[in-house]
């Protein structure tokens, strides 16, 4: 169960815009027939940041991990700018819906190695690795090229979460799924995300939306203007077929 | 041949087991508690071999039918299939058709081949069983090592490292780009066994059908030429084993909507 709160009119204006990404009435279901998420609906629509939140347990990282198609759902649909996405289509959705994971993963090698990844994958169809916009993503971060050159396994968890979201950035996608990116980060380092966050929205505020999960009210006042609670699933919602 | 294999009497198989048992004493006494198993095993290679040698000696006359033959190389297939998902530690639903189908395509595929092209057929028209189990065997018992050190190894891969697929996943890589690496390092552990042997064969040791043949008086060029196409008809079987069955494992674990069905994968 879900409640989405809507609460700005900023917000119902950019709601007038057609949404790009839909779920309606989501269900996922684990193995035992348990399940995780059920009746979840939401319009996400460029612009918008959302903020999920809701006592642990409840589905929000199932919930996230169905949205980019990373997990199947048993129950609703989902679409795509109003179409369902089909088999061959969902490599190059997932480079328009980036998710990311509360821990980041990383490859073995330099932040350079990591930044250029999604580059090397098919779906980046000729587009290349752009060092100057990764140079200057790093600047306002306070970097030099000395953390391009620096080992993965030498980062500090703050570090390597930025690493992650500068990677999922340049990916130039159309809205990001961040999954509590900073539960395990200190304050400075949280504050670096939010703004690295914060500026990329700001970059193309009409095409750009997040959602981004989280158990902090604080937090979400600085970077949600849209609200999706979620309940946990009740013993008569699970038998109620 | 030079002569006939002399026979060996049932005296001379009790000097060797003696050396066994000389082993089961130093267990005992340096408390290893590993002479149990030792007679186990070793009662067990007198049953099996015993069996075998009888089973093969009613398939080895002439005029055994080529079906029998047929027959008794699939249940040779069954079991290896089988036997290959006995020793992997990572499970999904699927396991034991996926080994057996990849058993049955490269072991009967590389003996086919070998009884068509590398060993002309008037060699063996007159009794097919002679030629076919024994190659049969030797590519089967190589094949199913590879399978299952594979499959064991994709499952292992894909465990450990389930952040880094996914994460290329959520970066737009197709299934096959998120698995590549898995698939890679499984099918080359399948590999390691074959490629080693095939490294030290003649230097270091002497294969047991090599030191076999030349126990039953069999001409040492001979005994190598035939040594040499076994190896590569079993690296060729094993490396399409396990190829196969890493293959069918990744389809089984990524379903065509580029998702990893983690779920599917479970320690034993």
């Amino acid at each position: 169960m879900t409640i989405a709160l809507n609460s700005s009119d900023e917000n119902d204006d950019r709601m007038s815009h057609p949404p790009i990404l839909q779920a309606d009435n989501l269900g996922r279901c684990a193995a035992d027939a348990h399940w995780l998420i059920r009746n979840v609906s939401l319009s996400v629509c460029r612009g918008q940041q959302w903020a999920v939140t809701g006592p642990t347990g409840c589905g929000k990282t199932v919930l996230l991990r169905t949205l980019a198609m990373l997990d199947q759902f048993d129950e609703g649909q989902l679409l795509w700018n109003g179409a369902e996405i089909s088999n061959e289509k969902v490599p190059s959705f997932r480079r328009s819906v980036v998710y990311l994971h509360q821990r980041p993963a990383l490859v073995s090698g330099s932040v350079e190695d990591n930044l250029r990844l999604p580059f090397q994958l098919a779906q980046a169809d000729g587009v290349s690795f752009d060092h100057d916009a990764v140079m200057q993503s790093l600047q306002q971060l306070g970097r030099d090229t000395a953390f391009l050159k620096k080992s993965s396994d030498d980062l500090s968890g703050g570090e390597a979460q930025i690493v992650a979201l500068l990677r999922a950035m340049h990916v130039d996608p159309a809205i990001l799924l961040l999954d509590e990116p900073t539960a395990a980060l200190d304050a400075n380092a949280t504050q670096a995300v939010e703004s690295l966050v914060s500026r990329w929205l700001n970059d193309s505020p009409t095409t750009r939306a997040t959602l981004w999960v989280t158990h902090d009210t604080s937090q979400l006042q600085r970077v949600a203007d849209q609200v999706l609670a979620m309940e946990s699933i009740s013993e008569t919602e699970q038998g109620d077929d | 041949m030079i002569d006939g294999p002399a026979d060996l009497s049932y005296l001379n198989i009790l000097a060797a087991a003696c050396l066994i048992l000389a082993n089961g004493l130093i267990s005992l006494a340096l408390q290893l508690k590993l002479e149990r198993r030792l007679a186990i095993a070793s009662l067990r290679t007198i049953m099996q071999l015993l069996a075998i040698g009888y089973v093969l000696a009613w398939f080895f006359r002439p005029q055994t039918p080529w079906f029998a033959v047929a027959l008794l190389m699939l249940l040779m297939s069954l079991i290896a299939g089988v036997a290959a998902v006995r020793r992997v530690e990572w499970r999904y639903v699927g396991i034991w058709l996926n080994s057996i189908v990849a058993v049955l395509a490269s072991s009967w595929l590389v003996t086919t081949v070998a009884l068509t092209v590398v060993i002309p057929p008037a060699v063996w028209t007159n009794n097919i069983a002679q030629y076919a189990v024994p190659l049969m065997g030797m590519i089967l018992g190589n094949t199913l090592t590879g399978i299952s050190l594979g499959i064991d190894r994709l499952g292992e891969e894909l465990a450990g490292k389930r952040d880094r697929v996914e994460m290329l996943l959520t970066l737009g890589a197709t299934r096959w780009e998120a698995a590549r690496e898995p698939v890679r390092q499984a099918v080359r552990t399948g590999m390691i066994p074959i490629i080693n042997s095939m490294m030290v064969v003649g230097v270091v040791s002497l294969p047991g059908i090599m030191t076999g043949q030349l126990l039953s008086g069999a001409d040492p060029l001979i005994a190598v030429k035939y040594q040499i196409v076994i190896m590569f008809l079993i690296a060729a079987g094993t490396a399409l084993g396990t190829m196969t069955a890493v293959l069918l494992s990744y389809l089984r674990l990524f379903n065509r909507r580029h998702q990893f069905q983690h779920g599917k994968l479970s320690r034993r």
